[in-house]
């Protein structure tokens, strides 16, 4: 972990009127696992859009690698430097091997068969490859999802709540698969939660957004044994703090 | 008659697909791109566009007809150009006029519909998989094929059995513009009614071969 992948300085990001984060400062490291959680509301997946370049910041300045976000929208080559693995996976009607493919397709791979068989193991859903997506359970549909991003070897991976609403089998082959690209692979890894039990399990470092704002940014051990902001040792007791 | 494929039988089925075919695909090229912009996108007037084209997809054909015959008539605002590209009046060409002004709002109108009946966020999920604006288009529009598929039929349904405008824009006249519905129309008057049975029994199932094709090309998706 040395290099800088992402560089936030004063980013923010305004929906009208409404300012819906300002992060002064915060830098992600190249190889490491960051979490991000905090209430629902406080901005984290918009923070995560932002770092997908689905959508520009408002202000401030953001930096992927060589690449600084100047509020247009970024170039291709850029934005397939990146992925998302959302909540809720968003799968297109046709089969499980169609879907994971998509992205090796669009972008005119030449080895889609073999790099699709190698995800789907990885993911543990061979044997479904030709299955029709839809019909697929909660668990399954969010492995497919996380495979269909794995295959197109991203140098980020963003997970957008990734496990909300599974149940703890598949969130624990989820987490193991994540694990494993981080360790094996060496992909950097956003992940955003509410679950702190996830971002401890997972996270190399951890930082908390509330209302917009990053409260703390520590490595994970600290940040759930010794906070420096009370605001974070209470979000971590599982108080209410909004 | 229909057997022995009599020549002046096929002449009229000839010139009711050239019509029908020719109008279709135009409405299609104009109303699947127009729907699809107006299912994806948000600005001003766009409901003033919406409203349009809802009053289009209800539009009489006559009405149409009586439109298209005062614009291309020598004396209407077209006609009176004498320009190469505007068509004549009693050709085929001012029939597929017509019957592009009666189909491309019900293609539009229902690829809109299925557009926006199609997830949100799958454009945002396939723009983030690295897709460039016009592939996540296309995946969109993959999504909806099956109202896609259903907006190109209601448009060939408004068109193969209209019989108003294509009657006042084509004249009916013999070996030119006479079509299915128009022969019918003017067979039965004349008390033929074997050949007016054998035009309908061929212009049903014409519109019966088109919409199996249609189903097929819709394939899987009816698969739950």
């Amino acid at each position: 972990m040395n290099a800088t992948v992402y560089s936030l300085e004063k980013v923010s990001k305004t929906y009208g009127s409404r300012e819906v984060l300002r992060v002064d400062f915060l830098e992600i490291q190249q190889g490491e696992i960051f979490a991000i959680v905090g209430p629902s509301g406080a901005g984290k997946s918009t923070l995560l859009r932002l770092l997908d370049f689905l959508e520009p910041p408002t202000g401030g300045q953001l930096r992927f690698k060589d690449y600084s976000a100047n509020g247009g929208r970024a170039p291709l080559e850029v934005r397939r430097r990146v992925t998302t693995v959302f909540q809720r996976p968003v799968l297109l009607n046709t089969t499980v091997y169609g879907n994971v493919a998509y992205g090796l397709k669009i972008r005119g791979d030449k080895e889609v068969q073999r790099k699709v068989k190698e995800a789907l193991e990885q993911v543990g859903l061979s044997e479904l490859a030709r299955e029709r997506a839809r019909l697929l359970s909660g668990g399954e549909a969010q492995r497919v999802a996380l495979a269909r991003a794995m295959v197109i070897e991203p140098e980020v991976l963003l997970l957008d709540e990734p496990t909300a609403n599974l149940d703890p089998y598949n969130v624990g082959l989820i987490e193991d698969i994540v694990a494993d690209l981080n360790r094996k692979r060496g992909t950097t890894i956003v992940l955003v939660t509410h679950n702190v039990f996830q971002a401890k399990r997972l996270a190399h470092r951890v930082a908390l957004l509330l209302e917009g704002k990053v409260v703390e940014v520590a490595p994970v051990r600290d940040f759930f044994e010794a906070p420096r902001d009370p605001r974070t040792a209470a979000f971590v007791r599982g108080e209410m703090v909004y | 008659m229909i057997i022995s494929g009599d020549p002046a039988l096929m002449q009229i089925v000839a010139v009711s697909l050239q019509v029908t075919g020719t109008a279709l695909l135009l409405s299609t090229l104009v109303g699947i791109p127009l729907g699809s912009w107006l299912g994806l996108t948000r600005f001003l007037g766009r409901r003033l566009i919406i409203v349009l084209l809802y009053t289009g997809m209800g539009f009489p054909p006559v009405v149409v007809g009586l439109f298209v015959y005062l614009m291309l008539s020598r004396s209407g605002p077209l006609g009176a150009l004498d320009f190469p590209l505007v068509p004549r009046l009693f050709t085929v060409n001012a029939m597929v006029v017509a019957q592009v002004i009666i189909s491309f709002p019900l293609v539009a109108g229902f690829t809109m519909a299925a557009v926006m009946g199609v997830d949100p966020n799958l454009r945002q999920q396939v723009l983030s998989l690295g897709a460039t604006n016009w592939q996540a288009t296309l995946a969109v529009l993959m999504e909806a094929r099956l109202g896609v598929i259903v907006s190109i039929i209601a448009g060939f349904g408004s068109i193969i059995s209209e019989v108003g405008a294509v009657m006042m824009v084509g004249g009916n006249i013999e070996g030119a513009t006479r079509v299915l519905t128009t022969a019918i129309v003017l067979e039965t008057r004349k008390g033929n009614f074997d050949l007016a049975m054998a035009l309908g029994i061929i212009l049903l199932s014409l519109s019966f071969l088109a919409n199996v094709i249609m189903l097929r090309l819709q394939g899987r998706t009816f698969e739950p």
